[in-house]
This record gives C-alpha cells, sequence and structure tokens, in this order.
C-alpha cells in the first residue's frame, strides 16, 4: 500500500516534469514573439529586446524552463524578482505581469463551484437511473431513460448550453443572465446563477454514467457469487445492494476519477457558453494570446489533477473489491 | 434502422453539398444576399422562400441550409477520418505493449497516460499555430485525444488474447511473435475495434465541433456546424435558425452514429445486456 503511494508519488514528480518540458517545447517551436506582443505597436527595436530580456526570453531554453519555477529576474539583480517570489509561483504572465498562482487561485472557485454541483448531480441522477433501469431492464421505465441517455450522450454541450439560456433566460426568466456571483458574497446568487451550467455539465456526464452502471450491473447479475446470494435466501433489497451494486461501482470510479481529473478542461465549453471566468477560460485566453507562463501553469494543474485523481482510484479499489489487491 | 437512414441521408447531403447550393444558388461563402437578408441593423432574416433562403441567413446574409450542407462535409470528413487514424495507432500501440510485455508495455503505457493528462485543447492551438490550420491538422488533433482511448482497450483485450491456447500452439509451432500478432491476436480484436470504432465517431464529432465553437477549428468562413453554432448563440435572441438547423444537424448525426455503435454492440456481443435481475 505504502509502496503503491510512493511509486506514484514518484510518477507525479516525473509527470510534471514531462508535461511542463512538453508545453515549453510546443511553445518554443510556435511562432509568434511574446515580447513583440506585450509592447504597444511601434515601439522601438531597444524596448523590445530589453522587454525580453526582463521576460527572461533571451536565456537558453533550459534556463527558461527553470524560470518557470522561481519567477524570471525583472529587475535585473541576477535574483527572481519580487517579494510575492515565494517558489514556485510559475511565474508570471507575459500579458499582466500578475503571478501565475495568484490567476489560477483567482480562478479557481469559479471552476470548483461549477465541477463540485456538476459532480453530485450526475452521480445523483446517472447512478440513481442507472440502477433502476437495470432492476427492470427492457421494460418501459428502462426503455425511455436509456432513450434520454443516448440522447444525453450524443448531445453537444453547447448546444444545450445555448438552448437552457434560450429557454430559461431569455422566454422565461427564470434565472438570471450568464455569469458569476461569488459564494461568500451572495450565496442564493452563487447557486441561481449556477443551476443552467451545472445542469448542462451534468446531463452528459450522467448520461454515460447511467449507461455504464446499466450495463454494469446486468453483468454483475449473472455471476455466481449472486446467484449464490439468491439461494442462500438473502432479500432482493440486500442481494442488489451488497452483492450487485458494489462490485457494479468498480467502472464506475475509474471513470469518475479520469472525469474529475480531466473537468478542468471538460469543463471548458460550459465556462465559455455560460460566460463563468473559471481556469478552463483562462486557458483559452492565454492560448489565443500566446501567454506561455499562463498556459504552462493550467496544463500543469490539468496534468496534476489527473495524476492526482488516478492515485485516488487505484487506492479505492481494494476498498471496493476485496478480490483486487 | 432510422439511424442508417439518417447517416445515409447527411452522407448524401454532405457529398451532395454543391447540389444542395445549385438548387437554391446561394454558395456557402455567397454575400451577394448580405443586404437583402439582413435587417437595418445587421440582424440575420429568418426563412424567406421567395429569395430561396429555406432555412433563413446568418448575419453575413449566407445561405444557412448550403452552410450547413457543407459543414456536415467537414463534420463528417473529420470525424470518420480521425476515428480510423485513432483505431490504427491505438490498435497498433494497444496489441504491441499487451502482447509484448515487459518494458515495452511499461513505456507505451506511459506515453498513454502522459497523454491522457495533457489537455488537448492546447495541443490543438500549438499544432495549429505551427502548421496552420487545415483538414489534416484538424484530423490529427481530434485523432490524437482518442486514441490513447483505443489503445488502452486494446492492450485489455490483448493481455487476454495472448493467454489463449491458440497463441500457445502458434508460439509452440514457432510462430514469430509479429506473425502471432498479425494473425491471432489482430483478427480476434475485430469484433470489438468495430464497435469502439463506431462508439468513437460520434466523440471525435464533438470533438470537431466543440474545437470549432471555441474558435480552434478550421478558420472562417469554412462552414463548420460549431463556429455556425457560436455565431448563432450572438444572436440567440432574434435568430432561432442560426442555433436550430446546424445544432438539429449535428445532435441527428451523433445520435445515429451512437444508435448504430448500440446497435453493432448487441449484434457483436451476444451477451451484453442480457442479464436479469
Amino acid at each position: 500500500m505504502i509502496w503503491t503511494v510512493l511509486r506514484r508519488l514518484q510518477w507525479l514528480a516525473l509527470l510534471v516534469v514531462i508535461i511542463t518540458a512538453l508545453t515549453y517545447t510546443l511553445f518554443f517551436v510556435v511562432p509568434g514573439d511574446p515580447a513583440v506582443q506585450a509592447v504597444p505597436k511601434g515601439a522601438s527595436p531597444q524596448t523590445i529586446a530589453d522587454i525580453r530580456h526582463r521576460m527572461g526570453l533571451d536565456q537558453p531554453l533550459w534556463r527558461q524552463y527553470l524560470n518557470f519555477f522561481h519567477g524570471p529576474d525583472l529587475i535585473g539583480n541576477g535574483n527572481a524578482s519580487g517579494i510575492l517570489n515565494v517558489p514556485p509561483n510559475l511565474g508570471y504572465s507575459f500579458k499582466n505581469q500578475e503571478p501565475v498562482l495568484h490567476t489560477i487561485l483567482d480562478r479557481l472557485p469559479v471552476t470548483i463551484s461549477l465541477a463540485a454541483g456538476a459532480i453530485v448531480l450526475w452521480l445523483l441522477f446517472g447512478l440513481s437511473v442507472g440502477i433502476l433501469a437495470a432492476l427492470y431492464p427492457r421494460t418501459l421505465r428502462d426503455r425511455i431513460s436509456m432513450g434520454v441517455a443516448l440522447v444525453g450522450v450524443a448531445m453537444p454541450q453547447f448546444l444545450l448550453g445555448i438552448g437552457l439560456i434560450y429557454l430559461f433566460y431569455f422566454r422565461i426568466h427564470i434565472f438570471p443572465a450568464p455569469g458569476y456571483e461569488a459564494l461568500t458574497k451572495d450565496p442564493v446568487g452563487w447557486a441561481t446563477h449556477l443551476i443552467l451550467p451545472w445542469f448542462t455539465l451534468a446531463f452528459t456526464y450522467a448520461a454515460a454514467y447511467s449507461r455504464i452502471m446499466r450495463s454494469s450491473m446486468l453483468e454483475v447479475a449473472s455471476e455466481n457469487f449472486v446467484l449464490l446470494a439468491q439461494s442462500k435466501g438473502l432479500t432482493r433489497r440486500q442481494v442488489i445492494f451488497r452483492h450487485v451494486v458494489r462490485p457494479a461501482l468498480m467502472p464506475i470510479v475509474t471513470m469518475l476519477g479520469m472525469d474529475i481529473g480531466l473537468l478542468l478542461s471538460g469543463a471548458i465549453v460550459v465556462e465559455i457558453v455560460f460566460g463563468l471566468n473559471g481556469v478552463g477560460s483562462l486557458a483559452i485566453q492565454a492560448l489565443t494570446t500566446n501567454d506561455l507562463p499562463v498556459i504552462a501553469g493550467t496544463v500543469l494543474l490539468a496534468a496534476m489533477l489527473v495524476a492526482v485523481f488516478n492515485l485516488f482510484v487505484d487506492l479505492l479499489y481494494p476498498l471496493l473489491d476485496p478480490r483486487v489487491q | 434502422m432510422v439511424s442508417i437512414g439518417f447517416i445515409v441521408l447527411i452522407t448524401l447531403v454532405a457529398v451532395a453539398a454543391p447540389l444542395v447550393a445549385r438548387l437554391n444558388g446561394h454558395p456557402p461563402n455567397d454575400l451577394t444576399y448580405q443586404y437583402e437578408m439582413t435587417t437595418d441593423l445587421g440582424l440575420p432574416k429568418g426563412p424567406n422562400l421567395e429569395l430561396d433562403f429555406w432555412a433563413g441567413a446568418d448575419q453575413f446574409g449566407r445561405d444557412l441550409l448550403t452552410r450547413t450542407a457543407y459543414g456536415a462535409r467537414i463534420s463528417l470528413l473529420i470525424g470518420l477520418s480521425s476515428t480510423l487514424l485513432a483505431l490504427l495507432v491505438g490498435c497498433a500501440v494497444g496489441v504491441v505493449a499487451g502482447f509484448l510485455r515487459g518494458p515495452v508495455d511499461t513505456v507505451f503505457s506511459r506515453t498513454v497516460d502522459v497523454v491522457l493528462s495533457f489537455p488537448i485543447l492546447l495541443l490543438a492551438l500549438a499544432i495549429r499555430a505551427v502548421f496552420g490550420a487545415s483538414l489534416w491538422i484538424m484530423i490529427i488533433v481530434v485523432a490524437f485525444a482518442t486514441w490513447p482511448f483505443i489503445a488502452r482497450i486494446v492492450r485489455g483485450q490483448a493481455l487476454v488474447i495472448r493467454e489463449q491456447e491458440y497463441v500457445v500452439a502458434a508460439r509452440s509451432l514457432g510462430a514469430s511473435n509479429v506473425r502471432i500478432m498479425w494473425g491471432h491476436v489482430l483478427p480476434n480484436l475485430v469484433g470489438p475495434l468495430v464497435v469502439y470504432g463506431s462508439l468513437i465517431i460520434p466523440v471525435n464529432i464533438l470533438l470537431e465541433a466543440s474545437l470549432s465553437y471555441l474558435g480552434l477549428g478550421l478558420p472562417p468562413p469554412t462552414a463548420t456546424w460549431g463556429q455556425m453554432l457560436a455565431d448563432g448563440q450572438a444572436y440567440y435572441a432574434t435568430a432561432w435558425w442560426m442555433i436550430a438547423v446546424p445544432g438539429s444537424a449535428l445532435l441527428l448525426t451523433t445520435l445515429s452514429f451512437n444508435l448504430l455503435g448500440d446497435g453493432l454492440r448487441d449484434a457483436l456481443d451476444p451477451r451484453a445486456g442480457k442479464g436479469t435481475l
């Protein structure tokens, strides 16, 4: 157990190096000089060279890569800059010179609010619909719920989002205009602003989860241990919840770990549709303005999340299924 | 059955997109009706049968029906080719990793892990910036996002197949690894590959549409469904057709491919979904 964790942590550290190095090499080959974009049009070559120097762009690639971890030398005295610079602060944005870590931490509450609510919704609906459909397979109820799930799997999130905005904001004014309210400032506003985004994000996932839960339940149902549980006289309820639902949750746990890890990029479309300023839309902004430190920061965060949640899943397995060691 | 019908229909529409343009007389990027088909405020006008705008116009007065037909070409072309590419790469990596095991497996599996944890959007933009946004680049970007999933599934299957008696038999007869992989492992993967392939098609179509929606797809004025829907969102209050027409085309296409995939799975794996509780 301890060894698994240690081995995974080792991999995590390696992943950080690989991902950041990859991001750097990717953007080294991308045309477009960030120093040129940072200055107003018509700046003298001297100014541009100066800015480039301050951004650390005149140093060799490997130094720039290391700079990423402790911030560029802005003043020019050979030290990493600023009192804010407790390494690693992920460097400074090319666009507004803010520490990348601060920018990301500023945006994180939005993405976490969106993700947390959506996860609760999709687990609630996905699992309950999947279980109910599996309990009464090939009945009308099963067919209708699986039909809805199929539409959910096929539904583009942005289409659903636009449709919901049209219906519930523009046609009938149930929900406020798309935007975000901080939870600490206005809890009711926070929730009402987020209901449509939550639903949009959760619908696709809930649909996929209900389909997987259903087929996983039906698969487990034909196992011998279920037959044994039934023949030793357990009630239907006991058999289903103790012997079918638990092992049937295995593929769901795998998917959940991966989906939560990937949610930073998975929520981008919803963030854009509803104009939420989360980490996802930050990444898109940085991408379109060639703001390398911000891009590298968000990519790093996204990759770390995937690795961490995969680790969680591996640790959860033995608890769910005693056969896994 | 309905799904196959719709797939055939949308494919025909995609192939015959120029014919659609010929029939209503409006090429996809035709700006001649820019003033007739927009209001004084520059808002797009809805369906107008007299001018042969059967599905309305967009904000530049371009024919929405023609553009949706041309969008079908992009969606299907990228969706299908990227699926094929992802199947090829994923299958090759998965079979080799699962069959050979050992260090090869470790390297391949770790590569898959890294790719899976790398946000696809970043890669899409970086590649676009370097090579420009062409059809081929989009196909590669989309395939890059989905091949790891196929590689994982195929590797799992290959791990099972390599322990089967017929593989042991082939090996004891002196068959080389390449020969066993090609002649014994691959043929036994065809069933699952057909199923996963058909289920990946709608995923890839959705991915292409999402990239286009975010402005990371083929550049304008190319008609893509995602781009058209992004345009439509700006005018949703007045021009419902700008969302309804490409939106329903996209939804029906992905829905049909999903239905087809489900049907194939039920047909090729008779055990799936047949249990009772």
